[in-house]
């Protein structure tokens, strides 16, 4: 979705400030906050790009206005409404309402550590050999879904040189709404910065994205 | 875009508050976390493993070993450029956030930075959690545009002539930068060089100390 997420070339922010020293977590609430996202994600059934979907969507004031560690309790509470695990007037009233969702199995302590450093990788074994090679000029596809995508604006509708492929990883348009992983070929797409930019972009700059292989238009 | 609505973005905002009274949001996921306990969904002592794993064992220092190994040796750097995750692996860091890892090195004609324009993406085996700034709307916002500019927010110029690549995560491949080696550092041992590496350093938003500030 095009929403304030897509920060890309955005003007008006202002610098950035960097923290001397700064803590992990400023709070104990952002360290529970996150823990909690963590660790309910293979309980309640949802995938990282259902997540990122869920903290994007939702009004541009809203996404603005919410700390980073807010964005992630805010998508947290609307993960589990839509699964029906808890219900929004529980998390108002602060306690519990409605019997829990039957067979929920929580992350036990000793599962943590190894689930951590096993991570979950989104490389799959390709099905087609991929469409683009190397070196080769591709246009962005000008694409607005209201939903999911990870292509970013700022890079719609230019030209690119493929310069790396990555092997075939889950498509978050599709996983993102439960509609499969459609893994696709993944290609690193570097732009020059006058391409995206305009006459006045820095000519030493240049800007790259990873894309998934229905991003990419053929030129010739 | 006012004061008020950079700061509650770009920085944390509940610095220094009073410890007396809970904010709305602490009691609110306070309230959350006691729902879910008494649901059967979470653990808390599983929590609290979490937390502590990112808060002392998955951190930068894991990125500096890496790149101290690199500027010691060859061998390595070389496995490192070619496949990021298998060499990073060796040294026993993997996993979530850097399942899937690519090493840029910053060399004299070309500067490396990262990015995610659209969320947070950093890779956390090797760098842990990022930091406020790296999330923020000024940082996502400009790196893509303004990059030379944003170098400047963090005091370092670079020459004019040298070209700068900006890697924007897009998907799960996560970037760390390999910075150059500094000069006058011939024949240090693989802890002195550690000395040397920051954490910005592997982002690209800054450069290596220099011996002269560790001496």
């Amino acid at each position: 979705m095009d929403g304030a997420h897509d920060m890309g070339g955005v003007k008006g922010f202002g610098p950035v400030v960097p923290e001397p020293n700064e803590p992990v977590f400023h709070d104990e609430w952002e360290r529970r906050a996150f823990a909690l996202t963590v660790a309910m994600a293979r309980p309640g059934g949802w995938n990282i790009d259902m997540s990122r979907f869920a903290r994007e969507n939702r009004p541009p004031e809203d996404y603005l206005s919410k700390s980073y560690f807010e964005l992630w309790l805010a998508g947290l509470e609307t993960l589990m409404i839509e699964r029906g695990l808890v219900t929004r007037e529980e998390i108002e009233a602060g306690k519990v309402l409605s019997p829990p969702k039957p067979g929920v199995k929580p992350i036990a302590p000793n599962e943590v550590t190894p689930a951590i450093r096993r991570g979950g990788p989104t490389e799959r074994e390709p099905k087609a050999p991929a469409l683009f090679a190397i070196g080769e000029t591709v246009r962005m596809k000008n694409i607005h879904p209201v939903t999911h995508t990870r292509l970013p604006q700022y890079v719609r509708g230019h030209l690119g040189t493929v310069e790396l492929n990555h092997g075939c990883h889950v498509f978050p348009d599709t996983n993102s709404l439960g509609n499969g992983e459609d893994p696709q070929w993944l290609y690193t797409v570097r732009f020059d910065g006058p391409e995206l930019w305009g006459k006045d972009s820095d000519p030493t700059l240049s800007v790259s994205v990873d894309a998934w292989e229905s991003y990419l238009e053929r030129v010739r | 875009m006012s004061d008020h609505d950079h700061n509650r973005h770009g920085h944390h905002h509940h610095h220094g508050h009073d410890h007396s009274e809970l904010s709305e949001t602490e009691l609110r996921v306070r309230a959350l976390e006691s729902i879910l306990t008494e649901k059967g969904y979470v653990d808390p002592a599983a929590l609290d493993v979490l937390i502590d794993l990112y808060e002392k064992k998955i951190g930068p220092r894991n990125g500096v070993r890496v790149v101290a190994k690199a500027w010691s040796d060859p061998a390595y750097r070389e496995r490192l450029i070619k496949n990021a995750t298998a060499a990073i692996a060796e040294l026993d860091y993997s996993g979530r956030q850097g399942e899937h890892m690519v090493v840029v090195e910053n060399t004299p004609e070309q500067h490396n930075m990262v990015v995610c324009t659209l969320c947070s993406c950093y890779p956390h085996p090797v760098l842990g959690l990022p930091p406020v700034w790296y999330k923020s709307a000024p940082y996502r916002s400009r790196a893509v545009a303004d990059p030379r500019g944003v170098l400047k927010d963090f005091g370092v110029t670079l020459p004019e002539t040298t070209k700068i690549r900006v890697w924007d995560s897009t998907a799960e491949v996560r970037y760390l930068v390999l910075p150059m080696r500094p000069e006058g550092t011939e024949g240090w041992s693989e802890e002195q060089l550690a000395e040397l590496v920051t954490r910005d350093s592997m982002i690209g938003t800054g450069l290596p100390k220099q011996p002269s500030e560790i001496a």
